[in-house]
């Protein structure tokens, strides 16, 4: 047959002329893959590509929020350092003053005692000194009496208390010591 | 095989091949020479569309997020397909064709690539009926984008009415409803055809030149070889003109659709 054509030379077939069965059976086979394709596969893989926007997208996004808390809560503990360390040195401040008043009134204290200590020395020395110069001007003038008395051969004793002449003596003796 | 390679060495296949040896008899019913509905032909193109459908089925049928090698491989093609052609041609707007545009691709590429399988070696793009299915398909696409985007006044205003001045329009206007209405949809379908048709009657030259060549002289021997040689060649060129063919056909159904969705000519 083929050589049969090509002998006759004038071919039976028209190429430019389509068969119409080979349009409807084209027809018919691509638009089942049409349909197909548009329909179950390349929605699918535009939604996949979205997805994986929005899977870098949001890892972006929340790698940022992530640095942005991070950012934050280092302020914040830079600020509650701070105020800490504010805190301290106040703290440190008072602790010192305080311990100077600690100081000043132990001080104080301290001296107030030592001064009341001195006080009651000197109030006790001063009484017993008047204790004993009491004592004394008794038993000096009982001596100075009773010496006079075994000088002078008679008793004065009586007549000293009775005028006070010792006495009268020992005051002007310790007024003159005094001056 | 061989025993078709039997029967062509000896000379009982028509040397020049002839447009006959594009129109192959029917397998059902068996042998008949003018029956179309189910021939090689249109066994191909069930098969390109049950390979494409069961393909990004299978590979698609559980998405991950993180592709497996089979989703990664099928989303390239589309998104090739999306970024490359429908993204620059049109610019985003072009997302909602992607489909479509992947659809035509993968289709003309497919049945394109029957030329040069071994035991397919035709392709059904070499019948002008399947390009001038496809060209139609593009012709309606493009003028319904642009009447629904434009309105119908407006849109033909758009297309025949360059920015010229106003007496060289009458010389414009002809040429402009020609090329765009007319000539469009012909030299989608002539382009994808001719290109395949071509395509497979050099390969046919080649072929049977050898043999025809072995059978008239055995002496001849050396060139049947440099001419199968040169069949395997015209393989590789082959290749490229399938994918240039499917690439070209998808760009210009999308550079239509630009014309017609952009504002101004």
């Amino acid at each position: 047959m083929y050589f049969l054509a090509a002998e006759g030379g004038e071919s039976a077939h028209n190429p430019i002329i389509p068969l119409w069965q080979e349009i409807v059976v084209g027809s018919v086979a691509f638009a089942v893959l049409c349909f197909v394709l548009m329909k179950f596969v390349f929605p699918r893989m535009e939604q996949t590509f979205q997805a994986r926007v929005d899977a870098i997208e949001g890892g972006i996004k929340r790698a940022e929020a992530a640095q942005a808390e991070a950012n934050q809560l280092l302020e914040q503990y830079r600020a509650q350092l701070a105020e800490a360390r504010t805190d301290a040195a106040k703290i440190r401040d008072d602790a010192r003053a305080d311990a100077e008043g600690i100081r000043q009134d132990i001080l104080a204290k301290a001296r107030e005692e030592s001064d009341r200590v001195i006080q009651a020395g000197k109030d006790a020395l001063a009484a017993e000194r008047a204790t004993i110069v009491r004592e004394l001007r008794t038993e000096v003038g009982t001596i100075a009496v009773d010496l006079a008395s075994k000088i002078v051969g008679e008793s004065l004793a009586d007549e000293a208390r009775r005028k006070g002449t010792v006495d009268r003596f020992l005051s002007g003796l310790e007024s003159t010591g005094a001056r | 095989m061989f025993g078709q390679a039997n029967v062509l060495a000896a000379g009982q296949a028509g040397f020049p091949p002839t447009v006959d040896d594009f129109y192959l008899p029917s397998i059902l019913p068996w042998g008949a020479e003018n029956s179309y509905w189910f021939t090689k032909i249109t066994a191909m193109v069930w098969i390109a569309v049950g390979v494409l459908i069961i393909f990004f089925l299978a590979s698609y049928r559980n998405p991950q997020l993180v592709p497996t090698k089979k989703q990664w491989f099928a989303e390239s093609i589309y998104g090739f397909v999306r970024n490359n052609i429908a993204v620059d041609m049109i610019g985003h707007a072009g997302v909602r064709f992607a489909p479509y545009f992947t659809t035509l691709f993968c289709f003309v590429l497919l049945t394109n690539a029957f030329a040069i399988i071994p035991f397919f070696q035709i392709s059904p793009n070499s019948h002008i009926a399947f390009p001038a299915i496809l060209a139609i398909i593009s012709y309606v696409l493009f003028n319904y984008i642009g009447i629904k985007k434009h309105g119908f006044v407006k849109y033909f205003k758009n297309s025949l009415i360059p920015p010229a001045p106003w007496y060289i329009l009458p010389l414009l206007i002809p040429i402009e409803l020609f090329s765009t209405f007319i000539v469009r949809p012909f030299s989608l379908a002539v382009r994808l055809f001719a290109n395949m048709f071509a395509g497979h009657m050099l390969l046919l030259v080649f072929t049977l030149g050898g043999f025809a060549m072995l059978s008239a002289n055995a002496w001849l021997a050396p060139v049947s070889v440099l001419s199968w040689v040169m069949t395997i060649a015209l393989t590789f060129l082959e290749f490229l003109v399938i994918c240039l063919q499917a690439y070209v056909f998808t760009v210009l159904t999308a550079s239509y659709v630009q014309g017609a969705l952009a504002d101004e000519h």
